[in-house]
C-alpha cells in the first residue's frame, strides 16, 4: 500500500492537517480527505478550470498540484469566499446575472474571477475573457458570466 | 495513477544526488503541469518526484540591462510577465509565457519546465532559441552550459545526462534596434497546443531599414523545436521588404518536417510555417519601429 | 404581435432558488457524495474498436491488495433480445446490457469490459491493468457510408434492416430505413425554375458536459438498492437498472444529486448498473466515476452523418419541392436520431411536395445518445445551407425567402402532423428587423449568414406535490432534475397561481420514493410539463384553500373567490383573507393542505429559432472568428427570461463549437485521438462575442401560460448560419463539419 505523508497547511484561513499519498492531487485531498467538494473534477488535466483554487495568492488548477506540495502553504477555496451572513460580491453578481445553469463550473469561475479582480480591479471585457479562457462552461455560452464579472468589478472597485 | 515518492529538495546538490541515485524514474517537479498529467495518464513511468521549488538557484529572476536575464528553471510564467523591464527586453518570450495554458496554468508552469518537457510544440522554446538563450545545467560533475537549440533531442527527450538538471536559462541583453516576436496558430484563441509556432528576433541598423541579424525558430513541425538557420541567415544585410521576408518564410518552410495528427495535417503545418514566419518577422520589425 | 397577459411572477427574474448553494460550493453533485466505508470503482475499457472477447481473467486483479471485487458481463443476468420500453422509447435489452459490460464482442474503443472496486480510486485503476483480456481483433468500420456497403464488416450477425414494416433476410449494419412523403415530389421539382442539390457530412460530436458521469450504489442487507447519481431522469435510471439487473423497481431508490450538465447525454445509464453490481459483490457502498477520456470514449456522443438535400424553387422564390437523404451513425447499437432529423429537416417551411429517406446505421463508435435536439442540427445544416444557396441564386434576401415559404398554423409537416399555432414567421420577422441584420456588412473577408431551425419538443409525464406551510409559503416537491434553473421556472408557475412571490416557494427535487413518476429532464419538456404539473398542483391547493375559506366563513365554496392572493366572499358576507393568513388557520379548518398535479400533456408546441451571425475569415490560416451573433427564438411564454436567454446563448455556442472545431478525430484503428478537453476544442469565452438572445413570445395553446420548450432549438441553426456567413465572406460553400481551419484552407485551395 502506498505510504501517506503528514501535511500541515492553511485552508480558508484555518490550519488544517491531513494525511495523503504523494499521488493524491490537492483536488483529491480537498474533496476526498477534507470533504471540501466545492472544487470539481471536470478533466483532471488542467483544461477545464472546474478545480480552480487560489494557492499562496495565485490561481491554480488544484488537479495539477500534489497534496504534499501544499505543506506550509495557504489555500483559498470557494467554501471560504462568503462571509457568514453575506455573499462575496462576485457570488452576488453571478446570482443577479443568472450566470450559471447547471452550476458545476461555477465555483471554478468564481475563484478565477476573484483572482482576476484581486490583481486587476477594472478589467475590460477582453481582459475578462482572456483571464477566464481556462475555465470551460458548456451551458451558458459565457455571455452572462462575463457580464457578472463586469458587474462584480464595478461593485468591488466602487 | 502509479504510486511514487515525493521529496522537497532544499539544495541543488541534494536534488542532483537524488537524480543520480534514482536514474530515469526520478523526475524534477517544478510547475507539474506536464509532469503530473504525464504520470497520471501513464505516459511517463516515475517513482520519485523531486520538488525543486525550494531551491534558491532555480527561483532566480534577475534582469540587468547590460548582462541580460537569468531565469531560474522553476520561475512561473506569471512572475516573468509581471516585470516590466523583462517585458520590454524580451517581448517574444513574453508572448509565449502569456499563451501557455490558461491563467491558472501560468500560475504554476514556467519556461524551464516547458523546455525540459521537450514537447515539439512547446511555445517557450522558439523564443528562447531566437533570443540566444543558454541552459545552465547542474550535475554530479558540476555545472555546464548548453545552447538552448541543442537541449531537446527528441519528443520528451533532452540532452540532460544522468543526474543532471536544468538550473536556469541565461539570455543576453538585447541589442539596440532589436526586438522579438512569437506567435502560434491554434484553432481556438487560447488553451490549445500550437499547430505551428514561430518565433523571430530581428536587429535592424540605426535607420531601421536594413536587417543586421535575425533568428527564426519553429515549433510543432519536427521532433524538436527547430532553429531555422538558413532562413535566419538569408535576412542578414537585406533591406526590410516583403521579398526578403517571403524568402525567409520559404526557407523556413523548407526545413519543416511536420506530421499529421489530431492537431493538424502536415500540409496545413507546412503552409502555416510560411504564414507564421512572415507574421513573426513583421511583428518583431514592427516592435522595433514602434 | 400577440396579446400580453398581465402576470405578477411570470416574466420576472427572481434569484434562482438553488443559487446560493451553487455559488458557495455547497451544492452536492453526484461525485460529491461521501459515505462511510465507501469503495471506489473503475472500469476497464476495450483498447480495440472491434474485437471478439476470447477470455477474461480477473484473478490477478482480485489478488491485488486493496481490491474488494471485480465484475464482468458474467455477473449480469442473461439478457435476451427483448424489447423494453424505458421511457425514452423502446430499447433492446441485449444491446443495453452489452453496452454496460461487453459480453461476446467489443464494438468500440472504450467499450466497458470489466470493473473493479477497491479501497482507493488509484488502486482500482491499477487493478484494471491487471485484468487479462484476450481479444480476437476484427476490422472496424468507422463511417456511415462505408458501413452501409454490402461487404462492410458486420457489427451484429443478427441485425437485419427493417424498412416500412418489412425485415430483410440478410444481416446488415443498416438497422432501419424510414421514409416520409408528402405530395408529389417529382411534379414539384418539375415546377421549379431552379434546383439545388448538395451533399453534407457532419462529424461525431459530444455534449461536452463538464461533470463526468458518476454513481454511488449501496445494497442494504434487506435487498434495498440505493443509487446516488447525477442524471437527467431518476425514474429512467430506476427503470434501466431494474431491467439490466432484473431487479424489482420497488427495491430500487434513485437519489438524484445535482447534475453538472447533460444536454441529453445523461439519460442513458453506463456506470450506474456497474456500481450496483460492485456494491452487490462487495457488500459495501461503491462510487464509480468516469474520467474525461472515459466520457468521450465510453458515453454516447451525437452521430456523424451523411446528408443529401435537394430543393427546387420558382423564380419568385416559392419552394416547390424538397428531398432529403439522411444516413446517421448510430454507433455500436441501433438508435440514431434519424427519426427526429426527418421530422425537423424542412419544418420551417410550408412545402407541398417532400420526400425524406432516413437510415439508422451501426458503426464501431460509441452508441450515440441524445444531444440537444438530436438529429435536427445534422439535418438543418444541409437544408438551411441549400435554402441560402437558392436565395442567393435567385437574388432574394435569405430572410425574405424564409418569410415567403414560412410554416404557419395549419400547414402540414412532411412526416404528417399539422402545425398548431407556431412562431416560425415571427422569429424571421424579428430577425429581419433586428439592428444586427440592418447593420452594414461589407468589409473584406467578413460575411453574414442566417439560418432557421425547428424542434418539436415533447410532453411526457410529470408529477408535483405542494405542501402548504403555516407562514404562507409552500414546499414544492418535484422529480425533474434541475440542469439550468428549472426549480425556479417551475416554482414561478405555482407562485403565479397562488398569488405569492416566487421566493415563497421552496422547490425540492427528490428521490424516486418521494414523488410521483416524472420523465427525464430532456426534450425541452421540464418547464413545460413539470411546470404544467406545478400549475395543476397549485390549482389543487387553490381549490382546497377555497374550501377552507368557505368553512371559515360558513358559506358555500361557490361564494368564495380567489384573486391577487386574496380570498373573498362574493355573496352576502364582507369577508376577506389573504392566502398567507389562511395558511395560518389550516389547523382550525381541517388540517394540512397538500395539492398534487400529474400530467402527460400532448400539446408541447414546437419551437422555432432564426439566427444571424457575422464572421471574419483569415484567408491565410483558414480560421473563422465569430464577430457578432444574434439568436431569435419563440419561447411561447418566457417564465424566467434570464434562463430562457441562457438556454438560447448556451445552445448557440454549442452550435458554434460544432460548426467550427468540435469532432471526434479517429485513426484507422478506430481510436479517438483527441479524447480530452485540450484537443476536443470546445469554445472558450475568448472565442466568442456576447450572444444577443432575442425572445419572441407566441404563446403555446397547449400550456396554461403558453410555455414552449426552449432548450433544444437554439443548437439547430448555428452550423448552417456560419456556413452561409463563410460563403458570404469568401464565396465558398462549406459542406463538411466542422469547418475547421484545415478544411477551409483546402477549400480555398491554399493546401
Amino acid at each position: 500500500m502506498a505510504r501517506k505523508s503528514h501535511v500541515q497547511t492553511t485552508i480558508n484561513g484555518e490550519t488544517v492537517e491531513f494525511l495523503c499519498e504523494s499521488r493524491q492531487s490537492l483536488l483529491e485531498v480537498l474533496r476526498d480527505e477534507l470533504y471540501l467538494t466545492g472544487a470539481k473534477e471536470g478533466c483532471n488535466n488542467g483544461n477545464c478550470g472546474a478545480c480552480s483554487v487560489i494557492l499562496d495568492g495565485r490561481l491554480v488548477n488544484s488537479c495539477l498540484v500534489l497534496g504534499v506540495e501544499t505543506e506550509g502553504k495557504s489555500v483559498e477555496t470557494i467554501e471560504g469566499l462568503a462571509e457568514p451572513d453575506k455573499l462575496h460580491p462576485i457570488q452576488d453578481a453571478f446570482l443577479e446575472n443568472a450566470a450559471l445553469q447547471c452550476g458545476i463550473c461555477t465555483p471554478g469561475f468564481i475563484m478565477s474571477a476573484k483572482a482576476l479582480l484581486d490583481s486587476n480591479p477594472n478589467p475590460t471585457e477582453h481582459e475578462i475573457r482572456y483571464w477566464l479562457a481556462g475555465n470551460l462552461c458548456r451551458c451558458t455560452g459565457y455571455d452572462k458570466i462575463v457580464k457578472a464579472v463586469m458587474d462584480a468589478a464595478k461593485e468591488t472597485s466602487a | 495513477m502509479q504510486d511514487f515518492s515525493y521529496v522537497n529538495a532544499q539544495t541543488l546538490s541534494e536534488a542532483v544526488a537524488l537524480l543520480d541515485e534514482n536514474g530515469e524514474k526520478a523526475r524534477i517537479l517544478a510547475g507539474g503541469t506536464d509532469l503530473i498529467v504525464n504520470v497520471r495518464e501513464a505516459r511517463r513511468d516515475v517513482d520519485l518526484m523531486i520538488d525543486v521549488k525550494s531551491i534558491p538557484e532555480v527561483n532566480v529572476l534577475d534582469y540587468d540591462a547590460n548582462t541580460g536575464l537569468t531565469l531560474g528553471a522553476a520561475v512561473e510564467c506569471y512572475k516573468i510577465y509581471a516585470v516590466d523591464a523583462i517585458c520590454d527586453a524580451y517581448p517574444g518570450l513574453i508572448d509565449a509565457t502569456k499563451i501557455i495554458g490558461g491563467t491558472a496554468i501560468q500560475g504554476r508552469a514556467g519556461v524551464g519546465g516547458n523546455l525540459c518537457n521537450a514537447s515539439p510544440a512547446a511555445d517557450c522554446i522558439p523564443p528562447l532559441i531566437v533570443l540566444n538563450a543558454t541552459c545552465v545545467i547542474a550535475g554530479p560533475n558540476g555545472e555546464r552550459e548548453l545552447p538552448v537549440e541543442q537541449f531537446c533531442t527528441a519528443p520528451g527527450q533532452t540532452a540532460l545526462e544522468k543526474g543532471e538538471m536544468l538550473v536556469s536559462l541565461k539570455i543576453p541583453a538585447p541589442a539596440s534596434n532589436s526586438s522579438s516576436f512569437y506567435l502560434r496558430f491554434i484553432p481556438r484563441n487560447e488553451m490549445d497546443i500550437a499547430v505551428v509556432g514561430a518565433g523571430a528576433s530581428v536587429t535592424l541598423d540605426d535607420a531601421k531599414q536594413t536587417i543586421v541579424s535575425a533568428r527564426i525558430a519553429l515549433a510543432a513541425v519536427a521532433p524538436t523545436p527547430l532553429f531555422a538557420q538558413d532562413a535566419s541567415a538569408s535576412l542578414v544585410g537585406r533591406e526590410v521588404s516583403e521579398a526578403a521576408i517571403d524568402d525567409a518564410a520559404e526557407a523556413a518552410q523548407a526545413i519543416a518536417r511536420p506530421i499529421s495528427d489530431m492537431r493538424g495535417t502536415a500540409e496545413q503545418r507546412t503552409h502555416l510555417v510560411g504564414v507564421l514566419t512572415r507574421r513573426a518577422l513583421n511583428g518583431a520589425i514592427q516592435r522595433i519601429r514602434d | 404581435m400577440t396579446e400580453k397577459k398581465e402576470y405578477k411572477v411570470i416574466g420576472t427574474r427572481p434569484i434562482r432558488h438553488d443559487g446560493v448553494d451553487k455559488v458557495t460550493g455547497r451544492a452536492l453533485y453526484g461525485a460529491d457524495f461521501q459515505m462511510t466505508g465507501l469503495l471506489h470503482g473503475r472500469v476497464l475499457r476495450s483498447p480495440h474498436a472491434h474485437a471478439r472477447i476470447v477470455s477474461i481473467d480477473t484473478s490477478r486483479a482480485e489478488a491485488y491488495p486493496g481490491v474488494k471485487g471485480v465484475a464482468t458481463a458474467q455477473d449480469l443476468p442473461d439478457a435476451e433480445d427483448r424489447i423494453a420500453d424505458l421511457g425514452e422509447g423502446a430499447v433492446n435489452l441485449k444491446y443495453l446490457c452489452d453496452n454496460i459490460l461487453a459480453s461476446d464482442k467489443v464494438l468500440y474503443k472504450g467499450h466497458a469490459v470489466a470493473a473493479v472496486a477497491a479501497t482507493s480510486p488509484h488502486i482500482a485503476e491499477e487493478a484494471c491493468t491487471l485484468i487479462d483480456v484476450e481479444y480476437e481483433v476484427l476490422p472496424p468500420v468507422l463511417e456511415v457510408r462505408q458501413a452501409m456497403e454490402a461487404d462492410a464488416p458486420l457489427l451484429h450477425e443478427t441485425l437485419k434492416t427493417t424498412s416500412m414494416g418489412e425485415t430483410a433476410d440478410e444481416p446488415s449494419n443498416v438497422a432501419s430505413h424510414i421514409q416520409h412523403q408528402l405530395g408529389d415530389p417529382e411534379k414539384g421539382f418539375a415546377e421549379a425554375d431552379i434546383v439545388v442539390e448538395r451533399d453534407f457530412v457532419t462529424g461525431t460530436v459530444h455534449q461536452g458536459y463538464i461533470e463526468p458521469h458518476n454513481a454511488t450504489a449501496h445494497f442494504n442487507q434487506d435487498g434495498q438498492l440505493t443509487i446516488w447519481c447525477s442524471t437527467q431522469g431518476a425514474f429512467t435510471v430506476r427503470e434501466q437498472v431494474a431491467e439490466i439487473l432484473q431487479y424489482p423497481i420497488s427495491k430500487i431508490k434513485v437519489v438524484p444529486m445535482e447534475i453538472g450538465g447533460g444536454f441529453g447525454g445523461k439519460i442513458s445509464v453506463y456506470i450506474k448498473p456497474v456500481a450496483a453490481l460492485l456494491a452487490k459483490k462487495t457488500g459495501k457502498p461503491v462510487k464509480v466515476l468516469m474520467n474525461r477520456a472515459d466520457v468521450f470514449e465510453g458515453t454516447g456522443p451525437t452521430p456523424a452523418s451523411y446528408v443529401r438535400v435537394k430543393m427546387g424553387a420558382t423564380k419568385e422564390g416559392k419552394i416547390t419541392a424538397a428531398e432529403a437523404y439522411l444516413a446517421f451513425e448510430a454507433g455500436a447499437y441501433p438508435g440514431a436520431p434519424v427519426g427526429p432529423g426527418a421530422m425537423c429537416i424542412f419544418a420551417p417551411y410550408n412545402i407541398e411536395n417532400v420526400i425524406i429517406d432516413g437510415y439508422d446505421v451501426v458503426v464501431n463508435k460509441p452508441k450515440t445518445a441524445p444531444y440537444r435536439a438530436p438529429g435536427a442540427p445534422n439535418a438543418a445544416f444541409g437544408s438551411e445551407s441549400v435554402v441560402d444557396e437558392i436565395a442567393e441564386k435567385l437574388g432574394i434576401d435569405p430572410l425574405e425567402i424564409r418569410l415567403r415559404n414560412g410554416a404557419k398554423e395549419g400547414d402540414r409537416r412532411a412526416d404528417g402532423p399539422v402545425h398548431p399555432r407556431i412562431g416560425c414567421i415571427e422569429t424571421v420577422e424579428t430577425a429581419k428587423a433586428h439592428p444586427h441584420y440592418t447593420a452594414p456588412n461589407g468589409q473584406k473577408h467578413h460575411g453574414r449568414g442566417v439560418a432557421s431551425g425547428y424542434w418539436f419538443n415533447i410532453g411526457l409525464e410529470s408529477s408535483v406535490t405542494i405542501n402548504v406551510n403555516a407562514d404562507g409559503t409552500i414546499n414544492l416537491i418535484e422529480g425533474s432534475t434541475d440542469i439550468g434553473g428549472t426549480r425556479s421556472s417551475i416554482a414561478m408557475q405555482a407562485a403565479e397561481v397562488l398569488g405569492i412571490p416566487a421566493e415563497s416557494v421552496n422547490p425540492s427535487v427528490v428521490d424516486t420514493n418521494s414523488v410521483g413518476y416524472t420523465a427525464v429532464t430532456g426534450g425541452s419538456r421540464t418547464t413545460y410539463a413539470t411546470g404544467y404539473a406545478a400549475y395543476e398542483a397549485a390549482q389543487d391547493v387553490k381549490r382546497k384553500m377555497i374550501a377552507r375559506a368557505a368553512k371559515l366563513w360558513e358559506v358555500d365554496e361557490d361564494n368564495v373567490q380567489f384573486a391577487d392572493g386574496e380570498f373573498s366572499c362574493i355573496n352576502g358576507k364582507e369577508e376577506q383573507i389573504s392566502f398567507r393568513d389562511l395558511c395560518g388557520r389550516l389547523g382550525q379548518t381541517g388540517g394540512p393542505v397538500v395539492g398534487s398535479g400529474t400530467v402527460n400533456p400532448g400539446g408541447a408546441g414546437g419551437a422555432y429559432a432564426t439566427h444571424i451571425v457575422d464572421v471574419a475569415v483569415d484567408e491565410e490560416t483558414g480560421k473563422v472568428e465569430i464577430l457578432r451573433y444574434t439568436a431569435v427564438q419563440d419561447a411561447g411564454r418566457a417564465i424566467h427570461p434570464s434562463y430562457v436567454e441562457g438556454q438560447i446563448q448556451g445552445g448557440a455556442v454549442q452550435g458554434i463549437g460544432w460548426a467550427l472545431n468540435e469532432e471526434y478525430i479517429y485513426n484507422d484503428e478506430g481510436t479517438m485521438t483527441n479524447a480530452s478537453f485540450l484537443d476536443y476544442r470546445m469554445p472558450t469565452c475568448l472565442d466568442l462575442p456576447m450572444i444577443d438572445a432575442v425572445i419572441v413570445e407566441v404563446p403555446n395553446p397547449g400550456h396554461p401560460y403558453g410555455v414552449r420548450g426552449v432548450g433544444e432549438v437554439p443548437i439547430v441553426p448555428p452550423m448552417a448560419a456560419i456556413a452561409n456567413a463563410i460563403y458570404d465572406a469568401i464565396g465558398i460553400r462549406m459542406t463538411e463539419l466542422p469547418m475547421s481551419p484545415d478544411r477551409l484552407l483546402k477549400a480555398m485551395g491554399k493546401i
